[in-house]
């Protein structure tokens, strides 16, 4: 028993990850109706990115630990960066490509990605080698019951607990947030209401982008080894997470991410391969079944 | 005599074509490694047209391209490697050994491809999309477990069996085979599955149906051409078939341009060889993912129907007055353009 309560809190710390970055994906795809690839790469930005702020502020660092004020501000400094990039991404390469077949925006995503992965890698003070994460919070490991949980998990889980509740607020309380869903309904109804079409989906990739930053230092902080490639796979299962979820729908994505981390712990457990594949098997049963995931609503086609 | 010429021209000049390069390897002007470089785009242009059928005739999205190829890869050295003892084969059976290998592959993939088909491509848009790539990340996952061929650590001694008259062989049956199921009744009914689905439909298209067979078909071609890439390589590892290859793919068709044969050409030719012939430049290699990327990009921006959407040179192209000029309902049915309004 006490072995599974452990996987569960292995379980929740991926899935907290996966969450946070299928969130951008889900928000994404219910706004602009595209398969962002480069979704993935945020999160690798942010966490690099965290690597060399946390590198640049090591003078206020005592013996390697940083005070929690620091962190703050890394952390802060770390997600308004990468929502930046994201911003400039999508107004660079995907707008101009708003009216146009849904392909062409996904072949530019898959380009943007590899670029995004490629261009660190060629800059020289960069590369692709990876680096270790530094400890940004307090690593105190205590035992409830002979589950193992420290503190580092017990800060993720519940700091993306808390983006996910503000995100969700924000989404359905919030002017901007009724924007955001008026302009998943129906774009063009939202244009006539007078809806600035270009602002809600600059501030959708600024929310998507810096939420992966998040999920990347979280990630980096519990498996502490950063590289430029490390956005590529994380990105698909976070994909896959959202799929699960109902893509489209913010509660679908933070399931669905929960889902896919808890089972994939489980499934490691037995083999790690399995542990890989397990996500795309419930996958397909979810979409055999319920062809729109878990949260998702069908549309019908209309002539 | 002028139809044969015309017909003949294409073949006449694939021949050429051959003994330019074997001409040029012999003068030393192209050594072993562009060669190879050409063998590699030679597959990727077979694998090219088979996503183009599904993508770019059909109008399906398939992204989980490389599933099918790993199939072919792995079909085709079992055969060739594990079945037939692999460099202990007689030299005169090596061909047909080589062959069956590679039917094998095809029809390992062609069939898997008619598993999955069957569910999934009652799925549409995005979510097919994503189903796919689910699919080829399960068969690499799948790879990865089966020991007696190798797990995670690949295959080894599959025999090199393929040289560049066998890659252009291919392409060209490919592209033969590829020009004639499209414009067979078959393929029209699914290009329009891809205009309109529902218009389809109603016009009594069984749009599952030719949707699986078209799926089937590209299936099957990828997995000859999966096997011919591992009998070039001589190894083939689960990880080589990964979204990676997939996206590469699909980058190649559609920067090459969709619903065309020359544009899958084109785009598996220069994409293959761009990155390799940027490694020459010494000083670039870093950047030469980088370069691509952006013109990938660029094109897309630019070019949002790839280099050349919609276009064919003329010898991919069934000449449709032919078509009613055989018509068997009247001797003295007329093309459509030339019918008054």
């Amino acid at each position: 028993m006490s072995t599974l309560m452990q996987f569960l809190v292995y379980g929740l710390q991926l899935g907290s990850v996966y969450a946070l970055l299928a969130l951008g994906y889900t928000m994404v795809y219910g706004i602009v109706g595209m398969i962002n690839f480069a979704h993935g790469d945020f999160l690798m930005i942010g966490a690099l990115g965290t690597f060399f702020l946390a590198q640049a502020f090591s003078s206020f660092a005592v013996n390697g630990t940083y005070s929690g004020l620091i962190v703050a501000l890394i952390l802060f400094t770390a997600m308004v960066g990468t929502g930046l990039i994201g911003v400039g991404v999508e107004a660079i390469a995907y707008k101009p490509l708003r009216n146009r077949p849904k392909m062409s925006a996904l072949i530019t995503a898959v380009g943007v990605s590899m670029f995004l992965e490629n261009f660190p890698r060629a800059l020289p003070f960069i590369g692709p080698s990876p680096r270790s994460f530094p400890m940004l919070f307090p690593t105190k490991r205590f035992q409830i019951q002979g589950v193992m949980i420290s503190t580092t998990q017990i800060i993720m889980i519940v700091l993306s607990l808390v983006f996910m509740f503000i995100l969700y607020n924000v989404v359905n309380r919030t002017k901007i947030g009724s924007q955001m869903r008026a302009l998943s309904m129906d774009k063009d109804a939202a244009q006539l209401m007078g809806i600035n079409i270009n602002r809600v989906i600059s501030i959708t990739f600024f929310i998507g982008a810096a939420l992966a930053a998040a999920s990347g230092i979280f990630y980096a902080s519990i498996y502490p080894q950063v590289d430029v490639y490390m956005g590529g796979w994380l990105g698909t299962k976070s994909f896959i997470a959202a799929v699960i979820g109902g893509i489209g729908d913010i509660r679908g994505a933070m399931l669905g991410g929960f889902i896919m981390g808890i089972t994939e712990i489980l499934a490691t457990s037995v083999n790690s391969n399995l542990g890989y594949a397990i996500g795309f098997v419930i996958l397909i049963l979810i979409l055999l079944f319920k062809p729109a995931g878990i949260m998702g609503k069908l549309t019908i086609d209309k002539v | 005599m002028k139809p044969l010429i015309r017909k003949l021209l294409p073949i006449l000049g694939v021949v050429a074509l051959y003994y330019l390069i074997m001409y040029l390897k012999s003068i030393k002007v192209m050594n072993p490694y562009h060669i190879q470089v050409l063998m590699f785009a030679g597959v990727n242009i077979m694998m090219t047209i088979s996503l183009n059928i599904v993508n770019g005739f059909t109008g399906q999205f398939c992204i989980g391209h490389a599933g099918f190829m790993s199939l072919g890869a792995y079909g085709a050295s079992i055969v060739t490697t594990m079945i037939f003892g692999g460099f202990s084969v007689a030299p005169n059976l090596r061909i047909p050994v080589f062959l069956l290998g590679l039917l094998a592959g095809g029809l390992v993939a062609g069939a898997v491809g008619l598993l999955i088909g069957i569910p999934t491509l009652k799925l549409k848009g995005d979510y097919l999309a994503i189903v796919t790539l689910a699919f080829g990340e399960i068969v690499r996952a799948t790879l990865r477990l089966i020991e007696p061929i190798g797990a995670a650590r690949g295959m080894i001694g599959i025999p090199p069996y393929t040289n560049f008259a066998w890659v252009l062989f291919f392409v060209v049956l490919t592209l033969i085979v590829a020009r004639n199921f499209i414009y067979s009744k078959h393929g029209r009914a699914c290009i329009a599955i891809r205009d309109n689905e529902i218009a389809a439909d109603a016009m009594g298209i069984n749009t599952t149906k030719y949707k699986i067979i078209s799926f089937v078909f590209a299936a099957f071609i990828a997995g000859v051409a999966g096997g011919l890439y591992a009998h070039i390589m001589s190894f083939i590892q689960p990880d080589t078939f990964s979204f990676v290859k997939s996206s590469d793919l699909l980058v190649y068709l559609y920067a090459g341009g969709t619903g065309s044969l020359t544009g899958s050409v084109l785009g598996g030719l220069l994409l293959t060889v761009l990155p390799e012939a940027l490694r020459t430049f010494g000083n670039l290699v870093n950047w030469r993912i980088v370069i691509y990327a952006v013109t990938l990009v660029i094109i897309m921006l630019y070019r949002p129907l790839g280099l050349c959407g919609g276009k064919e040179l003329p010898f991919l192209k069934i000449n449709r007055k032919h078509l009613y000029e055989k018509s068997i309902f009247s001797k003295k049915s007329v093309h459509p353009s030339e019918t008054p309004n």
